[in-house]
């Protein structure tokens, strides 16, 4: 499929279809598209509709406090933005931590990917793919029957089981009142699903819903809580004391190092039995769909992550690099220190930057906003029915990797992993294109089956795989190091402000579980000058940049049937696919804070 | 005004036995520390009380809020949103989207009003005539006042809708502004915290649908039974306080043993929060249990209130810092325990002498 990239080649001639709120993602989103005769997408707009503004909040702070202010970036993600903060602030303080802070921050991390993950596939994306209405047709032994198929060891699996979850949702739909299932899009031709797999589906959402609180206890163990977990700047906060005296109040001890084991156990049971084997029975199921994937078969981005040997990015699980131009045999080198690399654009964002600048790279970033809307804007300034994308139309900036638009998340991290080589990632990735042609008789190529919404969901639920099993590694790696005597948790040589120099720069990077993610910091005399964030979001929902390069959202979009235009099933199922999270996208700031600009419409 | 389906209803119809009915009272009655003698009134209230539809309306956040609220362990969240109540418009869980989620909102709003609860995450930033935060292409400040003008009653989760939270933290660029600012004739009961605990959450919720009234609210409209007192008060750390045991920096002995974590900046004795007693995540652990003080994320502007590591010296109404350094500085150089317990003894007679005023000040 050819997908066109440059706005230049988009047709907005045909009916504009606008969804308004985008619901199931973090924060705020519109979606416009325009739909021709046949109802395929031909152009599509995507704009983030809030900003917060905390870059500007930090200047000035302890940069000790930084992760904590910016772990309020998102809620959902709860955990890598302060993570990300702390590696920024280190970077540039020349901090290194010890061996068991590192083990556990990935642990933490890998909590935060797992729970994502799953979380994101039941409860925010199932309801693209997965009709409950539907489910109450099903027959429940059949559904048991296909239970025992897709996953011989899911122990939750008798007719009685499914007809209690069903008889229990019989009687939720027919009191009228369907709560967050009201005004669903359930009579649309768009779902295919047989009613005991949509069973199914439903009654692992419920499932899904009560694993998903124990898996954050883990965070609970080392950072106290979840959501927003404590993160310390040369460590963790967690001190292990295994054996000695007050061993039963301390944070990290036998008791809660065997309850952190168990909530890992789980977690890979229900991926394993559950997770991964529905999204490869529903995508089986959904063969013919094979649209959304846009930016992700030319540019991927990752920045790498879960390095094996503490600050070797060599040893890194998910390695990082760029593949442009669909070229999957060439893994660049991303330099994130490199002013002529990553360049943030605002010609179509509502922001400007002083002396007219094009591109600039964050640790030299502007946020200076700017809500103008374009002459051919519909309706007025608090009550908008269209925008005007030859305009600025969104509260994202638009990063750009050496000029290119990038999509970045599982799936990126995934084909840059597969291109380089990672052999665990290559085995899962030709094992589940090999399931899918051989379920659905189909004989894809990986290029066709990957940069796909169902690719970019089924990476999601491979990432999750290979990252729950590592952190049994983890975990052994960490008793391991301590029995060998080392129960240092934490660097304080640079605690004391007195001990830093005059100035730093520094750049934290993470893979954030819906991509790469990376802070840059500028410390002075012990307070922080300035303080930028480039986020996934930022990466996939931008908006055009000034050579009309799209993001990867409006990507996706193009070229996709809609079953009923005014029902925006296809448009969510694909956005989805990207786990939007708006909070994180837009919550940079001005320079002055107070100064707004007036809204003109020209 | 059309009939709402009362919890026992809804529980019977979803084929639960009088028998759980009742263990489920009793158990509603434990978690929200009432005697048995509540049961059958619980009962009564839930066999006759209306099921009451929802509208969960998101601003300026980070949906932490509802990430806490969906890790509730009693109730379970499935149960709370299939039998308890009806979550008719939620942007960030709903099936619909666009006019769909719309006409969601304005059908729960025409046919309950004056009967559904308004829960608000986030807030509504007043700069630029409100679009720093735009929902179906207007301010999400309209759709906050308008779906509040016909509210039973308001509920704020989290310290963005309470105070502001980060995004109102100097120099709050969007002027994002706290919900009791912008709805100004209903009651608002206020859950701070950043998130809110879950449990806390939802027994706010459950003690609303099973009483049939607001919680008792304390001067700054949240509820006394959950953020009555300090973290300080309950903290399983406090003997080392009181003993003058403290963490001197991160990973040392004493940190490994436990101590309190005062010196490095706990903010837990002027914090009112449910943490050290409701603990988080099901009871499995709390901040200070992990090593990490209390950053007072359920306090108005904490953001501001200088670095989290400071410690409580610089605040002028806790008024125990010269006692409680002494009390450091002894153990740190050795000197003798009497002198330190001596010391400690009188940091906590000030300190609880202040307890009693901040009873009434807190408000």
């Amino acid at each position: 499929m050819n997908i066109p990239l440059n706005a230049s080649q988009l047709d907005n001639n045909g009916r504009r279809v606008v969804v308004d709120p985008v619901t199931r993602i973090e924060g705020h989103m519109r979606c416009e598209v325009n739909v021709d005769s046949n109802n395929i997408i031909r152009n599509a707009v995507s704009t983030g509709t809030m900003w917060r503004g905390l870059e500007v909040i930090l200047k000035g702070r302890d940069p000790r406090d930084a992760w904590a202010f910016v772990e309020r970036i998102c809620g959902v993600c709860t955990g890598t933005h302060a993570l990300t903060a702390c590696r920024a602030v280190e970077d540039a303080l020349d901090i290194q931590i010890p061996y068991n802070a590192h083990l556990i921050r990935h642990l933490m991390d890998k909590t935060l990917m797992a729970h994502d993950h799953i979380v994101h596939f039941y409860h925010l994306h199932a309801l693209d793919w997965v009709n409950p209405v539907n489910a109450l047709k099903a027959d429940p032994r059949k559904t048991s029957e296909l239970q025992k198929m897709v996953s011989p060891s899911h122990p939750k699996s008798s007719p009685g089981y499914f007809r209690d979850i069903q008889n229990r949702l019989k009687k939720f739909v027919a009191s009228g009142q369907l709560g967050l299932f009201k005004n669903g899009y359930w009579d649309n031709p768009a779902y295919k699903l047989s009613p005991e797999a949509d069973l199914m589906a439903v009654t692992h959402y419920l499932e899904a819903l009560d694993l998903q609180k124990e898996i954050v206890k883990i965070h609970t163990i080392f950072g106290g809580k979840n959501p927003h977990p404590n993160y310390l700047v040369g460590g963790v906060a967690c001190a292990i004391n295994l054996d000695d005296v007050g061993a039963a109040g301390a944070p990290v001890n036998m008791t809660s190092l065997n309850f952190v084991l168990q909530r890992i156990k789980e977690t890979q049971e229900f991926t394993k039995n559950v997770y991964l084997p529905d999204v490869m029975a529903i995508g089986g199921l959904y063969k013919d769909w094979l649209y959304g994937g846009g930016l992700a078969s030319e540019n991927v981005l990752a920045y790498g992550t879960y390095a094996q040997t503490p600050y070797d990015s060599s040893t890194d699980m998910l390695p990082g690099g760029a593949i442009v131009n669909g070229n999957w045999n060439e893994v660049l080198p991303v330099d994130v220190r490199n002013p002529d690399e990553i360049q943030e654009f605002v010609d179509h964002s509502w922001y400007r930057y002083a002396n007219g600048a094009k591109g600039l790279h964050p640790w030299d970033g502007e946020t200076a906003p700017s809500f103008e809307l374009g002459p051919n804007t519909k309706g007025t300034k608090t009550d908008i029915k269209e925008l005007d994308e030859a305009h600025k139309y969104s509260w994202i900036k638009a990063p750009r990797w050496n000029g290119h638009a990038m999509e970045v998340g599982p799936l990126a991290r995934y084909i840059v992993a597969y291109a380089s080589g990672q052999e665990a990632v290559k085995e899962q990735v030709d094992r589940s294109l090999a399931t899918f042609n051989q379920n659905t008789g189909l004989d894809l190529g990986l290029k066709q089956f990957l940069p796909s919404t169902i690719g970019r969901t089924l990476a999601r639920a491979l990432e999750c795989d290979l990252v729950v099993d590592s952190m049994l590694d983890d975990w052994h790696a960490l008793v391991n190091n301590i029995k060998a005597g080392d129960s240092s948790t934490a660097n304080v040589e640079k605690w004391d402000p007195s001990n830093w120099p005059k100035e730093a720069k520094g750049v934290g990077t993470n893979e954030a579980p819906r991509g790469a993610l990376g802070h840059w910091i500028k410390i002075k005399d012990g307070k922080i000058e300035n303080y930028q964030a480039i986020v996934p979001t930022t990466w996939n929902g931008s908006p055009r940049d000034s050579d009309g390069n799209i993001g990867a959202y409006e990507a996706s979009l193009l070229n996709t049937p809609m079953e009923r235009p005014e029902e925006p099933v296809e448009i969510l199922r694909t956005l989805h696919s990207f786990d939007p999270c708006l909070a994180c996208s837009t919550h940079v700031m001005s320079e002055d804070g107070d100064e707004m600009t007036r809204v003109k419409i020209r | 005004m059309s009939h709402i389906e009362t919890f026992y209803e809804v529980m019977r119809r979803q084929g639960i036995t009088r028998r759980s009915f009742m263990k489920y009272c009793s158990l509603t009655a434990a978690a929200l520390g009432l005697s048995p003698a509540f049961v059958p009134q619980i009962a009564n209230a839930m066999e006759n009380k209306p099921r009451t539809p929802v509208l969960w309306l998101h601003g300026l956040e980070c949906t932490c809020c509802s990430e806490s609220f969906i890790r509730s362990a009693h109730p379970l969240v499935k149960d709370v949103v299939l039998s308890m109540l009806s979550l008719d418009y939620d942007d960030t869980l709903m099936a619909a989207a666009g006019h769909q989620a719309e006409e969601a909102l304005e059908d729960t709003i025409e046919k309950y009003k004056g009967e559904y609860i308004l829960a608000v995450e986030g807030n509504p930033p007043l700069n630029e005539d409100g679009m720093f935060c735009i929902i179906g292409g207007k301010p999400f400040v309209d759709q906050l006042k308008h779906a509040a003008k016909h509210a039973k009653a308001v509920i704020a989760w989290g310290s963005c809708a309470s105070w502001g939270c980060v995004q109102a933290a100097r120099p709050n660029p969007t002027q994002a502004t706290p919900i009791h600012k912008v709805i100004t004739d209903k009651p608002i009961i206020k859950v701070p915290g950043c998130p809110p605990i879950a449990e806390v959450m939802t027994g706010v919720i459950t003690y609303m649908l099973t009483f049939g009234k607001l919680p008792e609210l304390d001067r700054q409209g949240r509820p006394k039974m959950f953020y009555g007192q300090r973290i300080h008060d309950k903290c399983y750390r406090r003997p080392h306080f009181d003993a003058g045991q403290f963490v001197e920096e991160w990973d040392d002995e004493f940190a490994r043993k436990g101590y309190c974590l005062y010196k490095v900046g706990c903010k837990g004795p002027t914090t009112y929060n449910a943490c050290s007693t409701v603990r988080w995540n099901e009871g499995t652990s709390f901040p200070i249990q992990a090593g990490h003080g209390c950053i007072g994320c359920s306090e108005d502007g904490f953001w501001d209130k200088g670095s989290f590591y400071n410690r409580l010296t610089d605040i002028h109404q806790f008024g125990i810092e010269k006692n409680a350094d002494e009390i450091g500085t002894a153990v740190a150089g050795g000197v003798g325990a009497a002198i330190a317990a001596h010391a400690a003894v009188s940091a906590i007679k000030r300190l609880s002498g202040n307890n009693e005023n901040s009873e009434d000040t807190s408000a």
